[in-house]
């Protein structure tokens, strides 16, 4: 089997990549974002993309960089408050939106990957969101049908994976990698660490290799942190002294 | 004379119980947390994938992949989870989840909740509020009770797209408590914040509602 490791992320991208495609993107705001391959794609230049991801970065980073660099042509998420970029962009109708509250669009990805075409949720009924959908009962209540999502490419990013394309995320940086990762006719993963076959124990990976077609080592992660929020230490702590 | 903040919030940690798996969201609902009552048992969601929040971290330790939904850095407990967002709106959507508390900008007498955009003007997008006020069991919101302008937020019918329509069981203001019927529509006036009277909040409000305090 021909390897599915790449040595950059440029690379891992390389004959994938086409004006007017759809790309999932994984992360929540900066959390767990494929911050490399964002970047070979920025650097790629493709355009007219549809982006389907929870939310568009920030302005300067993560998919606030494909909206800067006016490659972005429709935007599936669920929260784009962080962006002022994309908020001129939008009510200046340069930029479409297709607002999917956050569960439904976890579900949406959930079960395009999982070969499901539809599905139906109470979430979103009586709202914008439900306008020109089928509606149905069920047990007494009112379901709207949602239908399932696929993309041309998934970009994910992992902590650590193997050659075999097994992966493993850490704490909140999950989040919608895992379904992402399902629903990419084509699935690149981003990890920051590449490990032997054999180092990660089989009952505890997140994303079994199946779903994942190339995986590359990011050659830098930045991380950034939207809102670094903390506490003081207690007060012996810092200097001795008692307040 | 009417509630701070951090009075609503602490108002709010009144519909917390023992065993309760909750749901906060970003601004006033996040403060909730700083007011359940010692001893009492309260697992904290984070929709990004998390049960079991910890507190902020302290400085110099915050963790670029752990953080709430309102993008804060956080900590784990001993007992806390990580999943996936297809998991955490099992939870939410299923019905696993007993409270939801989350902001509002208008809230109608039917029980409808719009929180998410003011067409033409400031587009941010629900996140997982419409998740939230259609699986949840019991849906509080808290918000001030008056725009900045003084316009009324609690209506007879919302004039923003609903996040949710009969979704709010309670309504926690700067000026009182509200019960809501969401099934009948209805609202009850059950608390009024210190100093606050009935007159004072009649003025303030466009819905109708009965007085039990």
């Amino acid at each position: 089997m021909a390897s599915k490791i790449r040595n950059d992320a440029a690379g891992a991208l390389e004959g994938l990549l086409f004006d007017g495609m759809t790309i999932m993107s994984g992360g929540f705001g900066l959390c767990g974002i494929p911050e490399n391959l964002i970047g070979a794609i920025r650097a790629a230049g493709t355009r007219r993309l549809t982006v389907i991801s929870n939310n568009c970065g920030i302005d300067g980073f993560g998919l606030g960089l494909l909206l800067e660099g006016g490659q972005i042509d429709k935007m599936v998420s669920s929260y784009v408050g962080e962006n002022k970029l994309f908020e001129q962009l939008y009510l200046s109708g340069d930029l479409a939106l297709e607002f999917t509250p956050q569960g439904t669009l976890a579900e949406r990805i959930r079960a395009g990957g999982a070969g499901i075409p539809a599905f139906f949720t109470k979430t979103g009924v009586g709202t914008l969101v439900a306008e020109g959908k089928e509606l149905r009962e069920f047990e007494g209540g009112t379901y709207v049908m949602e239908r399932g999502l696929t993309a041309d490419l998934a970009i994910v990013k992992a902590w650590k994976g193997d050659a075999e394309g097994n992966l493993v995320y850490r704490k909140t940086a999950r989040n919608f990698n895992p379904m992402m990762a399902t629903a990419g006719k084509a699935t690149v993963a981003e990890v920051e660490f590449l490990v032997p076959i054999g180092e990660l124990d089989p009952d505890a990976i997140h994303t079994p290799g199946i779903f994942i077609d190339r995986i590359v080592q990011g050659a830098h992660f930045e991380k950034r942190i939207e809102r670094v929020t903390t506490q003081p230490r207690p007060a012996e702590n810092v200097s001795g002294e008692t307040v | 004379m009417a509630w701070t903040r951090d009075d609503m919030a602490a108002r709010a940690a009144k519909e917390l119980k023992d065993g309760f798996y909750v749901n906060l969201g970003i601004g006033i609902p996040t403060l909730v947390a700083n007011h359940i009552p010692a001893g009492m048992s309260v697992t904290l969601q984070s929709e990004n994938g998390m049960l079991g929040m910890g507190p902020f971290p302290f400085e110099g330790e915050a963790d670029a992949d752990l953080i709430n939904a309102g993008k804060q850095t956080i900590t784990e407990l001993p007992t806390s989870s990580y999943f996936s967002s297809s998991d955490s709106f099992a939870m939410i959507r299923g019905g696993h989840i007993a409270l939801s508390i989350l902001g509002g900008m208008q809230v109608a007498e039917n029980g409808d909740l719009a929180n998410w955009m003011v067409p033409g003007k400031m587009v941010k997008g629900m996140g997982g509020a419409m998740d939230l006020v259609a699986g949840v069991g019991r849906v509080v919101v808290v918000m001030d009770h008056n725009e900045k302008t003084g316009a009324p937020k609690l209506l007879n019918r919302c004039t923003l797209p609903l996040t949710g329509a009969g979704v709010v069981d309670l309504l926690i203001t700067d000026l009182g408590v509200f019960e809501i019927d969401r099934k009948k529509g209805g609202v009850k006036l059950i608390e009024l914040a210190s100093g606050v009277t009935v007159e004072d909040v009649r003025a303030k409000t466009e819905a109708d509602f009965e007085v039990r305090v």
